[in-house]
């Protein structure tokens, strides 16, 4: 006896003395219940239901309005919040486009830039929601062009229920409307950096509202859409967008460079005379941002929050940015005999756009390598076209144009699954032509109605004074 | 009065401007400014396109002195400031016509 005491002592404010405690505690709360049930069962047991149920009867409710896809309802929540993330990662990009075009651009263009920037995202939206949303998904078509109305209450009629998209599409109406929302205005932003500190603002600003606003929708109807590549034999795998998205605004940027010259005094009887950047710290802020917002480019393209696939995505995503990176750097040391900063920053979006056709469907080393050979890529690419006199001041053509084809041409290649070269190359050479044909001639029009380019005077003086009579640092 | 400027390296004015305290010299104005002599400018690239940049980061430095402090003075700038490598810079002297001091309005030697 005096041993257990002692014991007992000795342990003090122990665990279980605090478990004893609590259990007869919770015992003793539900014994007036128990008590009641005896004596009144009926009216005792509505009550207690009630007062205890409460907050359970609302949630009850929500599942019940999914009606035969109640039992879904948490992967869809969970889905559908990953979603609407990855919309705000990807409006995020619009953050980091405007950050790194206006950094390698002169300082005395960076309002013109940036105010391109804001306008693209606005309008980007706003005509999606117009008619870019249900011409980009008509629903059943010829499977080339069906012209689409505005969006109205996409919750409507079961769209804010699991039934919307299933597993496939795990979102509501709203949530598929604005994730592919942030996606196509940055069609116009690749082309925006490609055409810096020449073009016309009001001339560009009509461009961007038909490549954005129709251009755009239509190439991809012909894929996400449900159209002509999604329904060929082994049909065209483009996960998030390499032809689609990048291809289509890089290709259209050399439409739109090749009818608006270069700057005027790069390329001299002397050869290139360079026109270095202005802030690389804002360049490189710029691609860090993208980087980030690409998470949710491609992690919000698995469009649903299934773990395995998020996982690899993400996985992928990184190491072909990162095996981007390194082949730029590598081969621009070769080549030019100095690390050059502006390669490694676009050899890490070579790598990004590399990855972005085939990132749910490939293994690491297929990462690695595809990165690797994107950031070569891009270095050669960069330095041909400045010798063919095409002049890019971000290198938007050859990462996004050139890259994105690389990326889709992957997909046959390392791809684990039913792939065939032959769709991907017909894929990514259609849609590449598509966007370069509509962005030639609409530009070309464009020039001959209004012109696209400023006066020499006024590329001398900056974009900034001439266009705008502002200045971005003040003074 | 005399006005001295001197063109220095940039990274030499801190101990320039401790040596000109230590002898005495009250105040200073600095500008960042670019320029070259028979140092000329050195080669930079970019995306694989070299380009020469003729013109270097200098700092300018005016002082205002009495006549008897100007030997003292550009004797300190150029020990201060001489690192024997090409582009340490050059010093001139100029006369003061006139020298007014705004808070007080003196005139003169007393204005410096």
């Amino acid at each position: 006896m005096n041993t257990k005491y002692a014991s007992i002592n000795s342990i003090g404010a122990a665990p279980w003395k605090f478990l004893l405690l609590a259990a007869t505690l919770l015992f003793s709360y539900a014994l007036p219940a128990h008590a009641d049930d005896h004596e009144e069962p009926a009216a005792a047991t509505e009550e207690v239901a009630e007062e205890e149920a409460g907050p359970v009867d609302d949630y009850m409710e929500l599942l019940e309005a999914q009606g035969e896809y109640a039992p879904a309802y948490d992967f869809f929540t969970t889905s559908m919040l990953w979603t609407v993330i990855a919309a705000a990662l990807v409006f995020l990009m619009h953050l980091g486009f405007a950050t790194l075009e206006s950094g390698l651009c002169q300082q005395k263009n960076v309002v013109n830039v940036l105010f391109k920037n804001v306008f693209i995202i606005s309008i980007g939206v706003i005509t999606y929601a117009f008619f870019g949303f249900n011409t980009h998904y008509p629903g059943d078509f010829n499977g080339w062009f069906s012209w689409g109305g505005m969006i109205g209450d996409l919750n409507a009629e079961g769209g804010n229920t699991w039934g919307y998209g299933g597993l496939g599409l795990a979102m509501t109406g709203f949530g598929d409307f604005i994730f592919q929302a942030m996606f196509a205005a940055t069609g116009a932003t690749i082309v925006s950096g490609a055409v810096a500190e020449r073009v016309k603002l009001s001339s560009f600003m009509i461009f961007a509202v038909l490549f954005v606003g129709v251009a755009y929708p239509v190439a991809g109807s012909w894929h996400w859409g449900g159209g002509y590549l999604a329904s060929l034999e082994i049909p065209f795998k483009d996960f998030a967008g390499s032809t689609v998205v990048h291809a289509f605004g890089g290709f259209g940027a050399l439409a739109c460079v090749m009818v608006l010259g270069p700057r005027k005094g790069k390329y001299t009887e002397n050869g290139i005379k360079p026109i270095p950047a202005h802030s690389f710290p804002l360049a490189a802020i710029g691609v860090f941002l993208l980087m980030f917002g690409w998470y949710g480019f491609n992690g919000g393209s698995v469009l649903s929050a299934e773990p395995s696939a998020l996982g690899l995505v993400f996985t992928t995503t990184t190491l072909g940015a990162c095996a981007g990176a390194i082949g730029a750097i590598v081969v621009s040391w070769v080549m030019l005999k100095k690390p050059d900063l502006s390669m490694a920053l676009n050899g890490l979006l070579a790598g990004l756009v590399g990855i972005t056709a085939n990132a749910d469907v490939i293994s690491v080393s297929g990462a690695l390598i595809i990165g690797l050979i994107a950031g070569g890529i891009v270095v050669v690419s960069i330095i041909f076209l400045d010798k063919s006199k095409i002049d890019d001041p971000v290198g938007a053509i050859s990462v996004h144009g050139v890259c994105g084809i690389w990326g889709t041409i992957a997909v046959a290649i390392f791809g684990d699954g039913d792939f065939s070269m032959a769709t991907q190359i017909k894929g990514a050479l259609l849609v590449s032509a598509f966007a370069f044909i509509f962005a030639y001639v609409v530009f070309s029009v464009l020039k001959a109605l209004m012109g696209v380019r400023v006066s020499e005077e006024e590329e001398e003086r900056g974009l900034d004074i001439s266009e705008h009579g502002q200045e971005a640092y003040g003074s | 009065m005399k006005l001295i400027k001197a063109i220095i390296k940039p990274f030499k004015l801190e101990e320039v401007k401790d040596a000109l305290s230590e002898i005495g010299v009250e105040g200073m104005t600095v500008s960042e400014v670019k320029g070259f002599g028979r140092q000329k400018g050195h080669t930079e690239i970019y995306r694989g396109s070299e380009y020469t940049v003729d013109f270097l980061p200098k700092v300018k430095l005016e002082i205002a002195v009495t006549d008897d402090l100007v030997s003292k003075v550009v004797d300190a700038i150029v020990n201060a400031s001489q690192t024997g490598k090409i582009g340490d810079g050059k010093v001139f002297i100029l006369p003061i016509e006139e020298a007014v001091r705004i808070r007080t309005g003196e005139k003169g030697d007393t204005a410096l």
